[in-house]
């Protein structure tokens, strides 16, 4: 074992890291904006709104998310007309995936809440914004919040996948200093260990919201 | 927006030799996923029965068994089993791999990925088994089973078709997740896409056209295991939410 390698390096795997973060932070929050709208259109009675996005989430959840990198990196120059650059190529395949898993996480959540309140609320003469406002998220929110947290640590692993467009982020540049080092054992090992730390602390935080939940659950 | 002009050639799948290189691509896709499948189900049953056991070794090991697979990206173990595995063998075991296995890539890819599979597919059998009333275990043990008899002829097949749903999604995450083995150079469809790109600047059809075969084979799975979740049901016991 041979510790250097990694001691030596710490300055340029942090900066890594800081990308993989970044990375992760934007594919999160475009993911579950889009994902808010295509779940809204899957559950809406307009056709026109409901199968585009059936057949949206279908679509992406059934690819490997590798092969949407590299189509969307050749697909978006046809239209633009320009290339795409590594960052944007990646972050906008992270936010277009992604958003179909979240629009199922948020789908369920809301499907959750029983027909029989939204009919409650609606009777007692709220108006369907504050039916979502004030009895469907509220709910929704609290039921999906654990499964949330746990996809959100699913994003972060997936960030490691902008390494196959060069993006230098946290593997790749373990896989770089891997190269001239040839240290293949340490560097792995420091770069799973690495991972295995954050996503055990989102895990752990995705266990306290369950917990919460149940306690809930028995007011 | 305006569309340029970007000539399309889908000719480039079937023109030689681009499309054997396809074909090969899909034929690659479709054993790694297979054999790496194989593997899973087998530790992925395994690690589920040790996480449910009486017996505290067991059940712990199992645990960090589902949680250093779950809480690493599937890329770190990847580049694990291809680039430091072999190092972690004694000098005579790295000459006789290098020398034995024509296509070191494949292997550590089908290892890799069956390891990471089971993990999750251990997850599968754990609810599985948890959902199984304990009248069922009691029942077994006192007609005489010993704990592996049980396990085999009672257990597993009820906890089987209760997770069988959630069986087949794993099987095509296996399937989706056998794209990321090109990083370490495994000739399968995702990586041949984009290969024939370098030759031909025509990587947008050969990546639609590796779409399609996904979908397609996606398609095909969901299809034929929704036949057998029919065929093999006991009645009121899987229930189906869609």
């Amino acid at each position: 074992m041979d510790i250097d390698v990694i001691v030596d390096n710490i300055p340029f795997f942090l900066g890594g890291l800081i990308l993989t973060f970044k990375l992760a932070v934007i594919a999160i929050s475009g993911g579950i904006f889009l994902g808010i709208l295509l779940a809204q259109a899957r559950l809406s009675s307009r056709a026109w709104l409901y199968y585009p996005a059936t057949i949206y989430v279908h679509f992406f959840r059934g690819l490997p998310l590798i092969l949407v990198i590299f189509w969307l990196y050749f697909l978006v120059p046809v239209f633009t007309g320009h290339s795409l650059n590594e960052f944007s190529a990646v972050v906008i395949s992270f936010i277009v995936y992604e958003a179909s898993y979240f629009s199922e996480i948020l789908r369920s959540g809301i499907q959750s809440v029983p027909a029989g309140q939204v009919m409650a609320a609606r009777a007692s003469g709220m108006t369907p914004f504050q039916t979502a406002r004030y009895v469907v998220l509220p709910q929704a929110i609290k039921n999906m919040v654990p499964a949330m947290v746990t996809h959100c640590v699913v994003v972060f692993q997936d960030t490691s996948l902008a390494y196959v467009i060069g993006l230098r982020e946290f593997l790749r540049r373990i896989n770089l200093v891997d190269a001239r080092e040839a240290r293949s054992v340490e560097l792995y090992f420091f770069a799973g260990l690495v991972y295995f730390v954050i996503c055990s602390l989102g895990g752990l935080l995705s266990q306290r919201f369950e917990k919460k939940q149940l306690k809930g659950a028995h007011f | 927006m305006e569309i340029i002009n970007y000539q399309f050639d889908w000719s480039v799948i079937w023109q030689q030799p681009y499309g054997s290189m396809m074909l090969k691509g899909m034929f690659t896709t479709v054993l790694l996923s297979f054999l790496a499948w194989c593997i899973a189900v087998v530790v992925g049953i395994t690690i589920g029965v040790f996480r449910v056991v009486p017996v505290r070794s067991l059940r712990i090991f199992g645990t960090c068994y589902v949680q250093v697979f779950r809480n690493i990206p599937f890329l770190v173990h990847l580049f694990f089993w291809y680039y430091a595995a072999p190092l972690l063998l004694p000098k005579s075991g790295q000459m006789w791999l290098y020398d034995t296995v024509p296509n070191y890539a494949f292997l550590a890819g089908v290892m890799g990925l069956g390891t990471y599979t089971a993990s999750r597919v251990a997850e599968q059998f754990r609810a599985g088994f948890l959902s199984i009333s304990p009248g069922q275990f009691r029942a077994a043990f006192a007609s005489g089973l010993t704990p592996f008899q049980t396990y085999r002829y009672v257990i597993i097949p009820l906890a089987f078709r209760i997770i069988l749903p959630s069986f087949t999604t794993e099987f095509l995450t296996c399937f989706k997740n056998s794209a990321l083995t090109m990083t370490i150079g495994v000739m399968e469809i995702t990586h041949t896409a984009y290969y024939i790109d370098s030759f031909t600047w025509h990587g947008l059809e050969t990546t639609t056209a590796a779409s399609l075969v996904y979908l397609t084979l996606g398609l095909f799975v969901v299809t034929l295991m929704g036949q057998v979740e029919k065929r093999i049901k006991i009645p009121g016991m899987i229930t189906r939410r869609s």
